[in-house]
């Protein structure tokens, strides 16, 4: 590294940093103002305080209405729509918390969940496999845990793994493990099942609630999906996930601070890794199996579709995503023919990508602060997919391993 | 380095190629006959990677786009050359249809997409990853499911004596040859030609080419064209070793990737040695441990980056 290279990172740092943080915002912190602007690092007393200031009648609203829902809707949309879209969005919230606070798009958190869910069929309950691969029978209360830790394991690995480089390479890598695991799920027949994988892979009856019926599904995902959030959303604003976010911006100054950005990152993969694998069991006890088809490369984009649909500025896109990507694909039929649903996602993806790379939620941003208040500028900062607009030089020209 | 750095290379040196070594011995001993065709059918399966992978490295190493929309250039090099050939009945025609179809595709994504999202590396691979969503989809549905396989001229698609093995596919080895010629082709451009020069000035420090004149995005858009026509030409050769359908732009794909993490990400060379090494793993993985070929593939990644995060031949950024 160069003296020239060094001051100029600096300076691009530096420079950022003064005008990224608006000299007269009031103290506004609505979920939207994202805790990436807001640089402090609450203890859970204070943060738990802050967070029942700030309820809204919109926060109030959205509860409501998703505890309400099953009530009102047909067994279908409780369980194909609603439980669906809130399984999808706890595995594409691991992603969007991995890209949007740490900068790292994984595109392994669906093999992460799918080896849950193999783990669950494996050790757990599951019908006759092909090939001999045969189930441990143990109750789920057994089977889900060790489940959720080995995936867990994974995940620290492939975290390992990729945070040895940085940037877009975290993309390729991710994707070749991934690959990796299908193919290895598809050859593999004495543990994987092979081609067919497991089936008869049912959620549990605890206490007389059969959890695989529509309302209690539906429940027991909206329990999993609001515990991810909210925890997403506590930990951005812990001293972890503010040090990430540091890392984000710049690394080398987070490990001049004495911060050991290597660690942050690979405990950020571990914690991706526990909420995707939790969505994997999920996932696993909707479709009622687990195949390589779940983990396939197709399974694997349309979790970073999800989350790059909603927008990775803030945890709630990846639920936002996820509900519409569940309706373009249950409803792209009345449309156009069902089998060219990937022709519709793909394009509805690519515009997003072209147009509104913040997703959702920054084209919400963008009508918000352009037409309804009246020309002022956005004050959020925008960060996921977009947010490499601002990267300083040296991370373009493919700065990996002298940034550490 | 060190003296206790030089021993742990050493070390792990000795940790990795004495169960080779051993392997290589066993296997010689006991089977002779299928080690040899392992081996061939490893560097051969490697030269098709090398073509395919070529390309890949390319484009990343002048613009640092991740196209993860190869596999897909892969597979539409294939179906057009399929349809060339068919309608001409001509193999060679085929080929360079393979190729220009993808030069062109390639052409106009770097004209009217990349070139606008210049340095915002991750966009421009989201933007490559919806681009092969919906190619994939379009390429089904006009070319369906089914399995598609080339019909080359007789005299390529004999057995050729060879010894140990006795017999052995010739259209394995052409393949084998238009990797070579493929490889010294791009080594001559790359180093010979004024193009090539530009090339190589690009991927060592891009704002200084074109602060000495060069029409960077010319030069962006040739290579780009360059780097996807190869994956067609890929498409043509590999879909005639083995068929064409639906599917095969994910194993391309995933191959290009991790033979350029393993290689040196943006080194033709590098490309080379990680084809080798990957053509090697999965042919000798599928051959002695059929339902775990995969893990040998991901194992050499997995060393690679735990040693050298920028791959064998990858140079570190400075």
């Amino acid at each position: 590294m160069s003296a020239a290279q060094w001051r100029r990172a600096m300076n691009a740092g530096a420079g950022r940093n003064a005008w990224s943080r608006p000299p007269s915002l009031p103290a506004r912190r609505g979920p939207a103002s994202g805790a990436g602007a807001t640089g402090t690092a609450a203890s859970p007393a204070q943060s738990i305080a802050g967070a029942i200031r700030t309820i809204g009648v919109r926060h109030v609203a959205v509860l409501l209405v998703v505890l309400v829902y099953p009530w009102v809707a047909t067994p279908f949309f409780v369980y194909q729509i609603g439980g669906q879209a809130l399984v999808l969005g706890l595995i594409a919230l691991s992603l969007t918390f991995l890209g949007g606070s740490g900068g790292m798009v994984s595109l392994a958190q669906m093999s992460i969940a799918g080896l849950a869910g193999y783990m669950v069929a494996i050790f757990g309950i599951a019908g006759e496999a092909q090939g001999g691969a045969s189930s441990l029978g143990w109750p789920w209360w057994i089977a889900v845990p060790i489940g959720v830790a080995i995936a867990a394991l994974f995940a620290t690995f492939v975290g390992w793994l990729s945070v040895r480089t940085e940037g877009i390479y975290t993309i390729m890598i991710t994707l070749a493990i991934g690959v990796s695991f299908y193919y290895l799920a598809q050859q593999n027949y004495s543990i994987f099942g092979g081609h067919q994988g497991f089936n008869q892979v049912h959620a549990p009856v605890v206490l007389d609630i059969d959890f695989s019926k529509p309302v209690p599904y539906y429940y027991l995902a909206l329990f999993w999906a609001l515990a991810g959030y909210f925890f997403i959303k506590y930990l951005l604003r812990a001293p972890f996930g503010v040090a990430l976010q540091g890392a984000r911006e710049n690394s080398r100054r987070m490990n001049a601070l004495g911060f050991d950005v290597t660690a942050h990152r690979v405990a950020a993969y571990a914690v991706a890794g526990v909420l995707a694998a939790i969505g994997g069991v999920l996932m696993t006890w909707y479709n009622g199996r687990i195949s390589p088809g779940s983990v396939g490369v197709g399974a694997m984009l349309n979790i970073l579709i999800i989350a790059v649909l909603g927008g990775m500025r803030h945890p709630i896109g990846a639920f936002i995503g996820a509900i519409v990507f569940v309706l373009v694909q249950n409803f792209a039929i009345d449309v156009i023919a069902r089998e060219r649903f990937n022709l519709v996602i793909g394009i509805v993806f690519l515009s997003i990508v072209l147009f509104s790379p913040d997703g959702l939620l920054g084209l919400w941003g963008y009508v918000r602060t352009r037409i309804l208040a009246g020309g002022v500028q956005p004050k959020l900062k925008g960060w996921g997919v977009g947010s490499t607009r601002r990267e300083p030089a040296r991370m373009r020209n493919g700065g990996t391993a002298a940034d550490r | 380095m060190s003296t206790s750095g030089r021993f742990w290379t050493w070390f792990w040196l000795a940790v990795i190629a004495v169960p080779l070594v051993v392997f290589v011995v066993w296997a010689n001993v006991t089977n002779p006959r299928q080690f040899v065709s392992t081996l061939l059918n490893g560097v051969t399966l490697a030269a098709l990677y090398f073509l395919v992978a070529s390309g890949f490295t390319l484009v990343f190493g002048l613009m640092r786009n991740v196209n993860l929309a190869h596999g897909s250039l892969f597979l539409l090099g294939a179906y057009i050359g399929w349809v060339v050939g068919d309608a001409s009945d001509n193999w060679f025609l085929a080929i360079a249809a393979g190729f220009a179809s993808a030069a062109l595709v390639g052409f106009l994504l770097q004209v009217s997409v990349f070139r606008f999202m210049q340095g915002q590396e991750l966009r421009q691979t989201m933007v490559t990853i919806g681009i092969s969503i919906v190619l994939a989809d379009l390429m089904l549905w006009c070319f369906g499911g089914e399995i598609y396989s080339f019909d080359p001229p007789r005299a390529i698609f004999t057995t050729m004596p060879m010894v140990v093995v006795g017999k052995y596919p010739a259209y394995r080895l052409v393949v084998l040859g238009i990797a070579i010629v493929v490889g010294l082709v791009l080594w001559l451009f790359l180093n010979r030609t004024k193009v090539g020069m530009m090339i190589r000035a690009g991927v060592d420090d891009r704002q200084m080419l074109a602060a000495s004149g060069v029409n960077v995005q010319r030069v962006f858009a040739i290579t780009f064209a360059i780097g996807a026509g190869l994956a067609g030409l890929a498409g043509v050769i590999g879909g005639t070793a083995l068929s064409i359908s639906p599917g095969e732009d994910t194993r391309y794909l995933m191959a290009s990737l991790v033979v350029v993490i393993v290689g040196g990400m943006g080194s033709i060379p590098g490309a080379a040695v990680g084809a080798l090494l990957i053509g090697l793993a999965e042919q000798f993985g599928l051959s002695y441990a059929p339902t775990y070929g995969v893990v040998f593939t991901f194992l050499i990644m997995v060393l690679v980056l735990a040693f050298r995060p920028t791959g064998i031949l990858g140079r570190r950024s400075t």
